[in-house]
């Protein structure tokens, strides 16, 4: 039992990382309708950006404030050119174009971020305590497992999540994101900027990379395959839903804890190695039941 | 004013300014010189690939993606060798070396486009490839016959492919797979005294969930039936970034020894993670691709005492100093000048030195000129390089003689291992010899049986 509960532990904190990565595309698809193919791609350009002025001011009084401030400055004005120079032009066009446009900016992100930084693996220390600890020694003979960074990790998912949760119900651009994802004309129409209203969209997606590339860098160095991660975040979003913060971290959970358990209770009968596409499996076992995922909106057209 | 012309304009241009504030001065690593501009000493050291006096050799790298960190440095050791040998000699008896870099991505469906759009280039076409992927290899070993251009692919590949035999335009010069998993299965047991001692181990193969990370399965299953210990096969998914659940199997079978077949960020991964669950790495051992600098330092603390088997070590040998002086002072390095001397950089290097001494022993036959690949396949078949050769070529230490023959595309069947102590590698062992009454008897039967799926012929040196 013991050893269940590890890997259930192990699973629900690795689904926490997937959430986190989910929530980027999550934020924009909710305020524009756009699935982010670059979501990935700002994960890697964030992180490396991050770790090499690290690098560059390490001799400075506060680096890691330093890096922090001029990496989110750059995130922001990434947010504005690409509001300026891919999604401007494109109003009102299929969500398809602005789909195939985010691919566009995720192919130019994963080769800009490289050629500007380098394609090292970069070591990423911010003091997120390493190593690990026993937990519920009492309950089950030899504990349990925990990682700290993981669990560090889910404290600050956790705070990400109330914050934005807040921010998108509470406040009044948030009801402003809101009304653009749901009809870009119509919310033009009352007034809302609509070019505003996706600078400031892409940049918490920006921020939510930034945290979200910090903390896998660290667990893993900064490098290219953190952008691959994102391939993780699809399957959550497929369950949860793209347009529910909550359903993000639902979602990350359940194939975060699905994943793990699946490989080690069947994957030794099928030859392991199953945890990649089982989350996949997983999530379109949900969409037979739920094609919205599982917090998503129905969506009810009259023909 | 056009404010939107001139905002466009700056969006563009500024970044583009600003690009390389994150490099190291010096030659770009993620381009080699001649691509980001000629420098203007570059002539005869940089030559084009039409130049109808030069011999071309293609070479396929992958200096983006997610291997990119350990596809770098090869590149980077081997285009620095070629240009080496132009800059300090000349060329192989005059005759220049021409190259030119494809990018692969080490994807297999860009490897063989890589193949193909190179293989014609230069005035006979290419002299050798060098696939530097197992995945590519495997693909390309069905076209080198027809194309009769011969591979070199140290260390990776078919392990079977050391049969001329069947393969003769295969060369897995310095180790197969089934080599490095053998030597490693040696080295456990001497650590315990005996190889026999090994009944009733338990031997974890943590391995890449490819072509690569197959390869030894067959060798390992036939030594654990030999030897009586237990084998535990976890695969890891590309690229190798999550391997919770695998560290987690490892804690509950507590395995006596972890082998580690890992490429790229896995490596790093896994030895982080074994961190995760106090599994000791002083009892984990990686396949020589999982024994570089960019597998151990992004772990830091927690890769010291961690070994793997190695073709080459890192250090620096009389050829790196011509290296650094004929090319790195006059900025004609592929990489920055802190990577010469790092282990996928004598990689790399050790690579090119194979491929420069095949095209000079064919040229001891058919002559002083550009050569076919097929007459460059009889320049690696026919190989001797000795104790003194080595000396001459400024390797000594860093490279073992090499004789090959028309059966035996492999070579010398050894390895030693070094360990990471926190700072550089440092050898662990003497020089370990496979068994090979274990592993001839298997590529025998797998080249075998690779023949008749493909229809060819077993005896190709008969004739």
């Amino acid at each position: 039992m013991g050893f269940f509960v590890e890997v259930l532990i192990s699973g629900l904190m690795a689904g926490v990382l997937y959430s986190l990565v989910a929530l980027g595309f999550v934020l924009i698809f909710k305020a524009s309708g756009v699935f982010n193919f670059a979501q990935g791609a700002m994960v890697l350009f964030a992180a490396l950006t991050f770790v090499r002025l690290l690098d560059i001011l390490k001799d400075t009084f506060a680096p890691i404030t330093l890096a922090l401030i001029i990496t989110i400055a750059m995130m922001i004005m990434l947010a504005m050119a690409i509001e300026r120079l891919v999604l401007r032009p494109l109003v009102n066009q299929p969500g398809i174009s602005l789909f195939m446009a985010t691919l566009g900016v995720a192919y130019f992100l994963d080769g800009f971020g490289q050629t500007l930084w380098g394609s090292d693996i970069y070591t990423l220390d911010i003091g997120i305590p390493r190593g690990s600890i026993f937990i519920l020694e009492s309950v089950f003979e030899g504990g349990v497992l925990v990682a700290k960074e993981d669990l560090v990790a889910t404290v600050i998912a956790g705070i990400l999540v109330v914050t934005l949760a807040i921010f998108f119900q509470r406040t009044r651009i948030g009801r402003a994101l809101r009304a653009v994802a749901d009809d870009h004309q119509a919310a033009q129409s009352i007034g809302i900027p609509l070019n505003y209203i996706w600078v400031i969209v892409w940049s918490v997606a920006g921020l939510v990379a930034l945290v979200a590339g910090v903390i896998w860098g660290s667990k893993l160095g900064v490098q290219f395959s953190l952008s691959l991660i994102a391939l993780k975040a699809l399957p959550v979003l497929i369950l949860g839903g793209f347009e529910s913060v909550l359903g993000a971290i639902i979602g990350g959970l359940i194939i975060g804890s699905g994943e793990k358990l699946a490989e080690i209770y069947l994957g030794p009968y099928v030859g392991g190695g199953i945890e990649y596409w089982f989350a996949y499996m997983l999530a379109l076992g949900f969409l037979m039941f739920r094609p919205q995922g599982l917090f998503g909106e129905v969506h009810i057209d009259r023909v | 004013m056009n404010y939107g012309l001139l905002f466009r304009a700056l969006l563009i241009c500024v970044p583009l300014a600003i690009s390389g504030c994150g490099q190291d001065s010096g030659t770009d690593s993620g381009t080699s010189g001649e691509a980001t501009g000629m420098p203007s000493n570059a002539a005869g050291v940089i030559v084009d690939v039409s130049d109808a006096n030069a011999q071309f050799v293609p070479v396929l790298s992958y200096r983006t993606g997610a291997y990119a960190p350990n596809g770098a440095p090869v590149a980077n050791g081997f285009t620095d060798y070629l240009k080496l040998i132009n800059a300090r000699d000349g060329g192989i008896n005059g005759v220049k070396i021409s190259f030119e870099e494809c990018e692969t991505g080490y994807s297999t469906s860009r490897s063989i486009e890589c193949y193909e759009r190179l293989k014609g280039q230069g005035p006979t076409g290419a002299a050798v490839f060098n696939p530097m992927s197992t995945g590519a290899t495997f693909a390309i070993t069905e076209k080198a016959p027809v194309d009769k251009i011969p591979l070199i692919t140290m260390g990776y590949g078919r392990s079977e492919s050391r049969n001329g035999g069947v393969f003769p335009w295969n060369f897995p010069i310095y180790g197969t797979y089934w080599t490095a998993a053998d030597v490693l299965i040696t080295h456990l047991g001497n650590i315990n005294g005996d190889i026999n001692n090994l009944k009733g181990k338990k031997i974890a193969l943590v391995y890449h969930d490819s072509p690569f990370g197959k390869e030894p399965i067959p060798l390992l299953e036939k030594r654990a039936e030999m030897l009586g210990f237990e084998l535990l096969s976890i695969p890891v998914t590309h690229p190798g970034v999550e391997q919770k659940s695998a560290w987690i199997q490892i804690r509950k079978q507590k395995p006596d020894y972890v082998l580690l077949w890992g490429w790229g960020v896995m490596n790093s991964t896994a030895i982080k993670e074994a961190a995760g669950v106090r599994y000791p790495r002083d009892q984990m051992f990686g396949i020589w691709w999982a024994g570089s600098e960019p597998d151990v330092k992004p772990a830091g603390a927690d890769a010291v005492g961690y070994q793997a088997v190695s073709m080459i070590s890192s250090g620096q040998a009389r050829v790196h100093e011509d290296a650094l002086s004929y090319l790195y002072d006059n900025g004609l390095g592929s990489g920055e000048r802190d990577g010469v001397g790092e282990v996928l950089y004598n990689v790399g290097l050790l690579n090119a030195a194979l491929v420069v001494e095949s095209i000079r022993t064919a040229q001891s036959k058919y002559g002083e000129k550009p050569l076919t690949g097929e007459e460059v396949r009889w320049g690696i078949e026919n190989l001797d390089i000795s104790d003194e050769a080595i000396e001459i070529l400024g390797l000594t230490g860093y490279m073992y003689p090499v004789r090959l023959s028309c059966l035996d595309h492999e070579g010398k069947r050894a390895a030693r291992l070094h360990r990471w102590n926190g700072e550089s590698w440092e050898y662990s062992s003497d020089w370990i010899s496979a068994d090979d009454s274990v592993i001839q008897p298997m590529v025998k039967s797998a080249s075998d049986t690779y023949a008749k799926e493909a229809g060819i012929s077993t005896n190709a040196c008969d004739s």
